[in-house]
């Protein structure tokens, strides 16, 4: 066990003295997490709109002069008609266009509740999402003056007891799915935890190979499965601390508090950790220079994190056989947990499997090393 | 202490053969020595003894354990150095030498007596990092790490390997006094002049063994006569000692050529090299060393 502290201690060590890898491993996740928080957390305003109205009563003239009202958009009225639409959302020339269907009023007065047309580009879902938010809160504002007002209490409201209600119908050009904002985080999360621990731990066990010292701890008493854990633990331990900066930068810098339980996202992150170690564990011990494991490292883990785990591009557009190759990519179930857990806040109950297929993948992962550890030369 | 029983390694898949049909013992206490060229197969020898490589075929013991079977028990009654300085650069003396302390299950207090003599020397320095020290000193490290967990054998390749010259004498004689203590050591060396420090060597070229005796018995067994020739025209001088027909073998040593002759034919060597304009040429009998000997050894 002394033995054990003492070759923890020495890795330690040897992070500490190692300024420049230090700073880059603290360095980029704050940096990722400011260059992508920034990008998603900018306002959006006078955004170009057009509005298309067949009803033309005092309720739409109502919401369009609200809408007008507010500094985020910017109404073109040259487009009159739903035809002219499709040309200057092709043209990028509006980014939302909202259609009042003809007895829109009447039917709001009659029936209790009236449907709008909301049609946004949302090829860049970051600002489709924040524009028609911000129509959205508008039609709610004018909801609650709406059921406030007697008028509106007494002819429809005080019959059905429900208020009157506008509901928008949205839809999203381009990229229904929405993927975008807050995804960020959570991809970046996967990206930095996984770079940074395969990285580091696929060189630490090279790097004595190449130094050399490895004939020694060979020729020695000390255990294999010693000289793997005191390799892990500090890399382990930086990660973690990685992990609280970023979810202390989100929640301080981006607004983005944790939704659901933070020791359950603390604890499937460092599932997340030990697997992507025993990645970096893997390549370590199959790579013969350093240069090669963070070859490795790099380019086999950091185009399928970037690519297969969804946050950059859905996998649910992604041709059949890439998507089952995506399953085999750790990152993509600690994207759902993350996606989950931090931002819908979501308890155990939603994870489970996700934390099942990680916790699989890593002792998997964990036992192929331990048996590809090689106790000779060669 | 050490045996060696018909010990062959070959490497890619058997195109290569590293040592051949390797045989010898190395007795408890002893200082042995295996001299030979880069690629003679001595690195080899150490891994497969070291259990860090198996033989592919043969069987070696090492203080009473098989090299295959009982490998742990060997890793942790030996020591080691290999030819390539193999410590941590980026820690300290201290901390090198503590954490290899701690790795085989002691502490420098505990050994201080065996590692005192050559730790000393670098103490000095103890605060600096072990990649900033210089050749001899490295080698001084790291044989009080090899050391510090006082083994029963002693495993030390190519240790005076790009040391100056008066590291490596400092360095044999704390061999020397690391074999009063009774640990027997198995020594590599490129150099001839080492192999005399040795209590017996091995002379080794390509894998094979040429010979195994005391430094002494070795020379001894030197079959002819051994002849320094000298001259002021070193270069030319040693196209015609070999363009001579009286000789047997002509090597450049130094300033001076070391020449075996046919029988009787020495005599005839300088009015040879006066008749191609040589005449300051001298000639004089000489002991042989291990060198020469090797040398004969290659030729036979």
């Amino acid at each position: 066990m002394k033995q054990l502290i003492t070759f923890i201690r020495k890795e330690f060590l040897h992070v500490f003295r190692d300024r420049k890898t230090l700073l880059m491993l603290f360095g980029l996740p704050i940096a990722q997490i400011i260059l992508f928080g920034f990008a998603l957390s900018n306002e959006i305003k006078d955004s170009r709109i057009a509005i298309v109205d067949y009803s033309k009563d005092a309720t739409t003239t109502q919401l369009i002069s609200k809408i007008e009202a507010s500094n985020y958009f910017d109404i073109q009225r040259t487009l009159a008609t739903a035809n002219d639409l499709n040309n200057a959302f092709k043209k990028g020339n509006i980014k939302m266009a909202i259609i009042f269907p003809a007895n829109f009023g009447s039917d709001l007065t009659h029936t209790g509740n009236a449907t709008l047309q909301v049609i946004a580009d949302a090829s860049d879902p970051n600002q489709a999402t924040t524009i028609t938010n911000y129509f959205n809160q508008i039609v709610a504002d004018y909801n609650t003056s709406l059921a406030g007002s007697p008028s509106a209490a007494g002819t429809a409201g005080a019959a059905t007891a429900q208020p009157m209600q506008i509901i928008p119908e949205m839809q999203m050009l381009y990229n229904p799915e929405l993927r975008g904002a807050p995804n960020f985080v959570p991809g970046v999360m996967a990206l930095v935890l996984m770079l940074v621990c395969t990285m580091m731990t696929s060189v630490s066990i090279v790097k004595e190979k190449e130094l050399g010292t490895m004939e020694i701890l060979l020729v020695s008493p000390f255990k294999p499965i010693y000289i793997i854990i005191s390799k892990l633990a500090p890399n382990l331990i930086i990660s973690i601390v990685n992990l609280f900066i970023i979810l202390l930068l989100s929640y301080f810098f981006l607004d983005l508090p944790v939704k659901g339980s933070v020791l359950l996202l603390v604890t499937a992150s460092t599932l997340f950790i030990l697997t992507s170690l025993s990645i970096g564990l893997l390549l370590s011990i199959n790579a013969k220079t350093q240069q090669a494991a963070m070859m490795g490292s790099l380019m086999g883990m950091m185009l399928p994190t970037m690519l297969l785990t969804g946050f950059l591009f859905p996998i649910e557009n992604m041709p059949l056989p890439l998507q089952v190759f995506s399953n085999l990519v750790p990152s993509r179930w600690y994207f759902i947990i993350v996606k989950r857990v931090m931002l819908k806040g979501l308890g155990l109950t939603a994870v489970w499997k996700e934390i099942l297929i990680l916790s699989g993948m890593c002792l998997l992962l964990f036992a192929i090393s331990l048996r590809k550890f090689k106790i000779r030369l060669q | 202490m050490i045996t060696l029983d018909h010990i062959t390694k070959t490497y890619n898949k058997g195109q290569f053969t590293a040592v051949k049909d390797i045989s010898f013992e190395v007795q408890p206490g002893e200082l042995f020595g295996l001299i030979g060229p880069d690629g003679a197969g001595k690195t080899t020898l150490f891994r497969i003894l070291t259990t860090l490589l198996l033989p592919d075929q043969g069987r070696a013991v090492v203080n009473n354990f098989d090299v295959v079977k009982d490998y742990a028990k060997i890793r942790s009654c030996v020591g080691y150095m290999p030819g390539r300085f193999s410590l941590y650069q980026d820690l300290t003396i201290e901390e090198n030498l503590n954490f290899f302390a701690t790795v085989f299950g002691t502490t420098i207090e505990e050994n201080y007596d065996l590692v005192k003599d050559i730790y000393q020397q670098i103490e000095p320095f103890k605060d600096r990092r072990a990649g900033k020290l210089s050749g001899g000193m490295k080698q001084k490290l790291a044989l009080c790490c090899a050391l510090i967990h006082k083994p029963a054998v002693l495993f030390l390749d190519e240790p005076t390997t790009g040391v100056d010259v008066v590291s490596r004498k400092e360095f044999w004689d704390m061999l020397k006094r690391l074999k009063q203590e009774g640990i027997t050591i198995l020594v590599s060396t490129p150099y001839m002049d080492e192999a005399n420090r040795c209590d017996r060597i091995a002379l080794m070229q390509k894998g094979s063994i040429l010979s195994i005796d005391t430094p002494d018995g070795i020379v001894k067994a030197f079959p002819e006569e051994l002849y320094a020739v000298r001259s002021s025209q070193t270069h030319s001088l040693l196209r015609e000692v070999r363009a001579y027909d009286g000789t047997d073998s002509c090597f450049a040593f130094g300033d001076s050529l070391h020449v075996t002759f046919k029988t009787g034919k020495s005599q005839d060597l300088l009015p040879y090299l006066k008749s191609k304009g040589q005449t300051d040429a001298t000639i004089q009998p000489i002991e042989p060393g291990i060198e020469d000997c090797f040398i004969h050894l290659l030729k036979g």
